[in-house]
């Protein structure tokens, strides 16, 4: 299973928590797709706190390691800042950096993420940066004291899955040791088991769980994806070639024309 | 004195983001603060002094990819 910073996680699955229905279909689609790792935010809190600590003790039921994001962070002091009080809220320096560039795509900002996990690295922070499939990028993002990478599959919440496969397949094979995770894009499962079949170490996705009809049947069809396409990974497929070739001998073949 | 809480103005009369936390109605409850952009810790609040026009972000968990 993966490591991230140290840390074996249970699963190849990291799961969201926005957009369930309810929370019982949240509680269930997590226990379905055995999901190692949960997602959660920072957001207002109106006087009383009880609305935030009402899903905290739902969360902490779910006996996840939590990775907080900074989801809708524009500027580098958005995301530190943010970053910042998730660490101090949920005891964790595991953080899901993402800087936004653009409001539309939803497409990372690769000067800010740069700067800001420069920033959470140096003060302690296991920066989980939300980055595109750029190489160079995420070069640079180790450099600084990424132990992990999590580009893109397609933008958020479109459910493309993943759009650039030349580029995924180049950054897996330019940093072949470091942990990488899908995060973002994922519609359907079939997806998933590609990432998986390239070599990809997790996925992170949300809804396509959250936003399909049965949660809980989604949640276990990415499950079984997810094993799937990391058996066949772990396999060793065979090269794909472009003219046929029979499989069954040739040799004894009866001459009956 | 008037501050803003979670972008909406308010009055008050404390001194400091503790006491405002007490006065605003987060005296019982876990939340994580900042006060004009910059993050203040829990142990901090109560040495951290509130001005005019303070901007305070009062915030909790919530549901997130």
């Amino acid at each position: 299973m993966p490591v991230f910073y140290g840390t074996e996680v249970a699963s190849r699955l990291m799961l969201g928590t926005a957009q369930y229905p309810s929370p019982s279909v949240l509680t269930e689609a997590f226990r379905r797709s055995g999901a190692g790792i949960a997602t959660v935010s920072l957001r207002r809190e109106a006087a009383g706190g009880a609305e935030g600590a009402a899903f905290w003790d739902m969360i902490r039921d779910l006996g996840l390691p939590v990775l907080p994001n900074t989801a809708g962070c524009h500027s580098v002091r958005e995301a530190v800042t943010t970053a910042h009080m998730a660490r101090e809220y949920f005891g964790t320096d595991w953080i899901k950096l993402e800087v936004i560039g653009h409001a539309d795509t939803l497409q990372p900002d690769p000067f800010g993420l740069l700067e800001a996990a420069r920033i959470l690295c140096a003060d302690g922070f296991k920066v989980f940066p939300y980055t595109t499939e750029d190489g160079v990028l995420g070069g640079r993002l180790l450099d600084v004291g990424c132990e992990v990478l999590m580009p893109w599959g397609a933008p958020i919440g479109t459910g493309l899955g993943l759009n650039n496969l030349y580029g995924l397949r180049t950054l897996r094979a330019q940093f072949p040791e470091v942990p990488m995770v899908i995060d973002a894009g994922l519609g359907l499962p079939s997806q998933a088991a590609r990432a998986m079949e390239l070599g990809f170490d997790a996925v992170l996705l949300n809804t396509a769980v959250a936003r399909a009809g049965d949660p809980a049947a989604m949640a276990t069809g990415f499950a079984r994806a997810l094993e799937a396409g990391r058996l066949a990974y772990e396999a060793d497929p065979m090269e794909p070639r472009d003219m046929a070739a029979p499989s069954t001998p040739l040799l004894g073949l009866a001459v009956l024309a | 004195m008037q501050i803003f809480v979670n972008g909406t103005p308010r009055q008050t009369t404390a001194t400091t983001l503790a006491a405002a936390l007490a006065d605003l109605g987060y005296a019982e409850a876990r939340v994580a603060t900042a006060v004009n952009e910059s993050f203040v810790p829990a142990a901090a609040r109560a040495s951290h002094p509130l001005a005019e026009g303070d901007r305070l972000e009062i915030l909790a968990p919530r549901q997130g990819g």
